[in-house]
């Protein structure tokens, strides 16, 4: 199945090591985006070139690999990264996230508790939280330099002013160890609490903007707010129609032509789990 | 009743299957070589070079194949395998006054050392559909050319610049910084933007050069020059301690000679645009080249007048079409998480609107 042609995990072993530096850095600088060399992969650009690369730098041929896109491992882009790194590294590869040393991800946080063990690599399109305030990269660095944040401050407060509540439901900008704001990737704002004081290494890959953060175990990690308007994290309010929990994002579906919905576990190994440990939803079978 | 979706793999994979049935299409129609595609798309295969910054005329053929034809496939596809491939050393910097040139030609005089040489071009020709092609492909024999030798052209600038008339360009043995080593970082210099520029995707360089010539930061450009040609590719191998040749690449060069009335730091003067591409691709290079004029009004002292092809952030950052293809079509993956969010959020909204009942957060 491993395909002889490339190196191990495809990257050649100076681009590892260029970015297993970029990873370090990051990791000594929690939150604080590290330039990198980012190469063309063979898949495009914002599909996950920047955790690819991430995941193939910190791979060993001994990790267990899982591979999650809006929580599943059964969504086409996770399958197809699945294979690339079946392909290219011969890793095994697991559904259970208990089971994987290195889980990549897009758009999710895995419902389960990680475990120093383990690391979570993070697929991240738009690295710069204050991009949408200020177009300009060369702008942006020096705000963070500077520690210039009141412009993300005013844009939460309009927020409030005009809608009585921050207007923002994912890519919920958070503070690292009092210093650097942070994208935390476009995760639901429901995910924000878990990256806080995690066990796990985090690491996020932004291939075409060429930027690896990270946030190491038990990273301080707090999402914006105001005294009076704190951070709420917020799902749909339903328990999964699969397995019944009330405490996992859920996903809605419409299931019929008059717009019947059902809301169901977006990571599914979570739901499957439940399942299959006897908990039972309202529209389970 | 909902089944949890499963199979991506095997749709992944009966996808693929019919893509490469698509890709042949009708099998009683003769299946194209690469070799056919190298020889008869010569054009194509040199923009996917150019803008895969890889000289490889079979490679570029066997990726246009692959691709379909869509021609920023293909570039994507040669990039790919360019990543790939291990880095022996650099080569010396091609001397195009060297260059054994099939087309040459200026704007700005009549006739010149090296005269004009019109070469394989499509400039003249009359934009009629030949339906002689669609029934055979013969073609008359071209007379053969005279050949112009290296030495008998010199480059255009140079003649203006003894007079003084168009800024220097100082020899800088600087080595240039490698756009595909290091992290793109502002301010570029004119080396990387020039980097950049050339494996830029072509339409973008197209609209922004044209809007230079509409008055988005006008800087009237004349081509003073516009070769294509052959030029041999030195390296010099440390064993030996001297430089030997190694191959040759056809390259099309545009120098521009652009009107500058002087500014506070520079006098008034010809200046300078330059575009060096892979290949017989010289739209491309006049583009180039009128953007990389644009691009340098910091250097010579002008104003910025806010015109996009003046400012270098928004030109690098968005000129690549490998890059901007896959952030673009990245919105077709599944954004299920955050549009659910979002549903969330929005229903909240609509409830507060309807109810009324905004919160005064100044109080």
């Amino acid at each position: 199945m491993t395909d002889q042609a490339y190196n191990f995990a495809y990257l050649d072993e100076q681009t590892k090591r260029m970015i297993r530096r970029a990873i370090l850095k990051g990791l000594a600088i929690p939150g604080y985006q590290v330039p990198f060399a980012s190469r063309e992969m063979p898949m495009p650009y914002g599909w996950g070139t920047g955790g690819v690369q991430v995941s193939a730098a910190v791979l060993t041929p001994d990790d267990t690999f899982k591979v999650i896109d809006q929580g599943a491992d059964d969504t086409t882009n996770a399958v197809s990264i699945r294979t690339f790194f079946e392909r290219t590294a011969g890793v095994a590869t697991t559904t259970a996230t208990a089971d994987a040393s290195v889980i990549q991800t897009r758009h999710r946080i895995p419902e389960d508790q990680l475990s120093e063990e383990q690391i979570l690599v993070y697929q991240v399109p738009i690295p710069e939280p204050l991009r949408f305030l200020e177009p300009r990269e060369s702008e942006t660095r020096k705000m963070h330099s500077l520690e210039e944040y009141g412009l993300m401050h005013v844009k939460l407060y309009e927020d409030i002013s005009c809608h009585g509540h921050i207007a923002t439901s994912y890519a919920y900008p958070v503070r690292v160890e009092g210093r650097y704001v942070m994208d935390p990737s476009p995760i639901p704002k429901f995910d924000n609490p878990k990256m806080a004081d995690m066990a796990a290494i985090q690491l996020f890959g932004a291939g075409r903007e060429q930027r690896i953060y990270a946030l190491p175990p038990y990273t301080k990690v707090v999402s914006l707010d105001f005294e009076d308007h704190p951070f709420e994290a917020s799902k749909a309010d339903h328990p999964c129609g699969m397995c019944g929990a009330e405490d996992s994002y859920l996903d809605e579906l419409i299931v019929d032509d008059t717009g019947g919905r059902m809301f169901v576990c977006s990571d599914t190994d979570y739901c499957e789990a439940r399942q299959a440990a006897g908990h039972k939803g309202k529209d389970a079978a | 009743m909902y089944v949890a979706v499963k199979g991506g793999e095997r749709a992944i994979e009966n996808a693929h299957a019919w893509l490469a049935e698509e890709r042949r299409g009708d099998t009683d129609i003769a299946e194209l070589s690469v070799a056919q595609i190298r020889e008869q798309l010569s054009l194509a295969v040199n923009r996917v070079m150019a803008e895969g910054s890889l000289y490889d005329p079979d490679l570029a053929a066997l990726a246009i194949k692959q691709a379909r034809g869509d021609l920023i496939e293909a570039i994507f596809l040669i990039r790919a395998y360019r990543t790939t491939l291990p880095r022996f050393g650099a080569s010396e910097p091609v001397d195009t006054g060297k260059m054994t040139c099939d087309r040459r030609i200026s704007a700005t005089f009549k006739d010149l050392p090296g005269g004009q040489v019109l070469g394989p071009t499509f400039d003249y020709t009359h934009r009629l559909l030949d339906f002689k092609l669609a029934a055979d492909g013969e073609v008359p024999q071209a007379p053969t050319r005279s050949g112009i030798t290296a030495e008998d052209v010199p480059h255009v600038s140079e003649f203006l610049n003894r007079e003084g008339l168009i800024e220097g360009a100082p020899h800088d043995d600087t080595p240039p910084p490698d756009l595909t080593r290091e992290p793109l970082e502002m301010p570029a210099d004119r080396a990387l933007r020039l980097q950049a520029l050339t494996r830029a995707d072509e339409g973008f360089t197209l609209g922004l050069a044209y809007s230079t010539q509409r008055g988005y930061a006008r800087n009237h450009a004349f081509v003073g020059e516009l070769r294509i040609g052959a030029v041999p590719v030195e390296m010099e191998i440390p064993e030996l301690g001297f430089a030997i040749e190694v191959g040759e690449v056809t390259v099309t060069e545009c120098e521009t000679v652009n009107q500058f009335k002087g500014s506070k730091t520079e006098p008034p003067q010809f200046t300078r645009g330059y575009g060096l591409v892979f290949g017989q691709t010289e739209r491309k290079a006049i583009s180039m080249a009128l953007v990389d004029r644009a691009l340098r009004w910091e250097e010579l002292g002008e104003d910025f007048v806010g015109a996009p092809a003046q400012d270098a952030e928004f030109v690098l950052y968005h000129a690549d079409n490998i890059q901007a293809t896959g952030f673009l079509e990245h919105i077709k993956l599944p954004h299920y998480v955050d549009f659910q969010s979002e549903l969330e959020l929005v229903r909240k909204l609509r409830r507060e609107a309807e109810t009324g009942h905004v919160q005064e957060a100044a109080e």
